[in-house]
């Protein structure tokens, strides 16, 4: 077959598909706060893959050290004011971007990548598969997060990766559980049943019809957990276990520019904006898709 | 006289007989047998936090007997150390160890304090309880209050408001807004204190309940307790801000939702006033979710409540926390997690009662 009928076949078979994606959308811009979200959060993504382009000081993101110019408030040429070592904070907030956007991934989809998996195994499979599953994430998530977290990097020792690491083991939990849930849901399903009378196997049962209709909720949570997990991620870094200096990660910067207070400012300030902005982002994005995709979880 | 078995008349007698059970009469048949059933669930529970608490500790990199010798140890005092702190036999006994210790109260001893951990968790969960205790209050009256509030008020300027502030506060980080409002009123106005739990010069109430809001008002020290209650405004603040934003958000759209419902219709046309069903028929509904809701930010308000002792200098388990686990100190990181973990469950178990106090249909089962 010549490419042209290949494409026009495929695009065929999508239809549904993109109409629904098409309405997805039309119904996410209806709302504004959601549009905002989608706005921050495009920003955000934006600044952090081209960084290194519109930053003004580029070696001062890690490691130079200008003690003529240190501690100096915001002007025109460093616009966030400068370090303690003479750094521009603009840079390093921008280049902070990136580091939190790699964190939340990494941490997103380690959890997923654990979480989703057992829940799914735990909601189809039953029986005391099922309750060690789900009593082995409630000993998890009785555990307050951020000192979990601590915990686990206490035993790990302070740094980026082992923070990433710990604040995986923080989120899986919460994966499991909700996947389990809407398994257990649609697991009572016709359209299950159906497959399984036809003798369709259960992993083709699992990849192909429970897990594509988990993922609106997943979609939805891993929205609001990008925001947390950033957020998480950045209090790590600020109490010293996380991020460690140089790293531009902005609650290390913070953590930081505290000593400075309360004349110098801008290095409490900067940083701790930017975390905001991007976690209100994460978070209306997430709002907005849960009142397309899934109303029901809302009560 | 032949007393015979017969049901009351009519007449005074009757009322009593045909008068609804209360609230305990109705669930003290399931409810003692529920709190049992889920006591020890806890107790299960407790155990796999002890788990993996152990676990973690010991998946440490690095000897932790070297650690706590310092770096001039030799050999021989590294298994000195070892030696005394049980470090060098088979993971399964020091389990064992642990356990048997935690039952009698022994949490091991802290590396950097030099005491036991048992003694420095007495000294600061006092503090901590009493500032999430005053957070979670702070935190539930106000979001409901809110959520009310801008539910019925919908789409007005008040409405509008409310809702920045409830959107934009659970995206804030907590240590950060404790930096800012510290630099605001603290530094800049001077309105009120910077950290602690009380001024340097301030001698604490005797110790009762070492709450010392509750202490001072006991003692009758007026002074003390006004000092207290400065110092502790804003770590409660900026604790509960996150937890306000989304109880209210949830109160809100749990109103709004109930509102709606046919039967406040059928209210308003019986002529009840508009407080009166907002208050006792709406709000009872939508305080189902809610409750939830506090449950669950009850929870991330102990993890806050690291970030915002620190910010604070509030002398918590909090702050004894992070400062062992920045000196690699294993021993207080565990016990604070059990200590806060077993915390959140019990406040778990409190909100499942609270759903059998809302709703009539639940029955312990």
């Amino acid at each position: 077959m010549e490419l042209g009928a290949m494409i026009k076949t495929w695009k065929e078979e999508r239809e549904s598909q993109v109409r629904s994606l098409k309405l997805t959308a039309y119904t996410l811009s209806r709302s504004p706060l959601s549009v905002i979200g989608f706005i921050l959060v495009s920003l955000f993504l934006v600044i952090a893959l081209v960084g290194p382009l519109i930053i003004t000081h580029p070696e001062d993101v890690t490691g130079a050290v200008h003690m003529d110019r240190k501690l100096q408030p915001p002007s025109e040429s460093y616009p966030f004011g400068t370090d303690e070592m003479g750094r521009d904070l603009y840079s390093r907030v921008v280049m902070g971007t990136r580091i939190s956007l790699q964190i939340g991934l990494i941490i997103i989809f380690v959890a997923m990548g654990i979480g989703i998996p057992l829940g799914i195994t735990a909601g189809y499979v039953g029986g005391w598969v099922n309750e060690i599953i789900m009593r082995i994430t409630d000993v998890f998530l009785s555990i307050p997060g951020l000192l979990l977290a601590l915990a686990i990097v206490g035993a790990l020792g302070p740094g980026i990766t082992n923070a990433m690491i710990a604040l995986s083991i923080v989120w899986w939990p919460g994966y499991v559980r909700l996947v389990q849930g809407k398994t257990l849901a649609l697991r009572e399903e016709a359209f299950v049943e159906a497959a399984k009378s036809l003798g369709v196997s259960r992993l083709r049962i699992i990849f192909g019809h429970l897990l594509p209709n988990c993922t609106s909720p997943i979609m939805v949570k891993a929205s609001m957990d990008m925001g947390m997990a950033i957020l998480f991620a950045a209090s790590l870094g600020f109490i010293g276990v996380g991020a460690q200096p140089p790293e531009p990660e902005w609650g290390a910067i913070i953590s930081v520019g505290r000593n400075y207070l309360p004349e110098r400012w801008w290095m409490a300030t900067f940083p701790g904006l930017a975390i905001l902005v991007t976690v209100l982002g994460f978070n209306l994005l997430g709002d907005g898709l849960r009142d397309v995709l899934d109303p029901q979880s809302r009560g | 006289m032949i007393e015979v078995d017969r049901p009351p008349r009519e007449g005074p007698d009757s009322c009593r007989e045909a008068a609804p059970p209360s609230f305990f009469q109705r669930k003290k048949k399931g409810m003692k047998r529920f709190i049992i059933k889920r006591f020890l669930l806890m107790g299960v529970t407790l155990l796999g936090l002890t788990i993996v608490v152990f676990i973690v500790s010991r998946v440490a990199p690095g000897d932790p007997a070297r650690l706590a010798a310092g770096p001039d140890a030799t050999e021989e005092m590294v298994q000195v150390i070892s030696k005394e702190f049980g470090l060098d036999q088979p993971l399964v006994i020091q389990y064992g160890k642990y356990i048997r210790g935690l039952v009698q109260g022994n949490f091991g001893r802290s590396i950097r304090t030099r005491h036991e951990v048992w003694d420095d968790i007495k000294t600061f969960l006092p503090a901590t309880i009493e500032l999430v205790l005053i957070s979670i209050c702070l935190a539930t009256f106000l979001g409901i209050l809110f959520g009310v509030l801008s539910a019925v008020y919908r789409d007005t300027w008040i409405d509008h408001i409310l809702r920045f502030f409830t959107v934009t506060g659970v995206a804030v980080p907590m240590f950060w807004l404790g930096i800012m409002l510290q630099l605001l009123l603290a530094a800049k106005f001077h309105f009120l204190p910077i950290g602690g739990r009380l001024d340097t010069i301030v001698t604490p109430p005797e110790a009762i309940t070492r709450f010392f809001l509750i202490d001072s008002l006991v003692t009758g020290n007026g002074k003390v307790f006004f000092n207290a209650l400065a110092h502790i405004l804003l770590p409660a603040v900026v604790l509960s801000f996150p937890a306000l934003a989304s109880i209210a958000r949830i109160n809100r759209a749990e109103m709004l939702e109930v509102l709606h419902r046919d039967f406040i219709l059928n209210e308003k046309a019986q002529g009840i006033s508009k407080g009166l069903i907002i208050r006792k028929y709406a709000l009872k509904n939508a305080l189902i979710p809610t409750l939830t809701m506090i449950g669950l930010r009850y929870g991330w308000m102990l993890g806050g409540t690291i970030v915002v002792e620190m910010v604070f200098d509030w002398p918590g388990i909090g702050n004894y926390a992070v400062a062992a686990a920045v000196y690699s100190d294993f021993q207080p990181v565990m016990a604070v997690t059990v200590v806060l973990g077993l915390n959140f469950m019990i406040a778990n178990l409190l909100v499942d009662l609270g759903y059998g106090y809302l709703d009539p249909r639940v029955r312990y089962e």
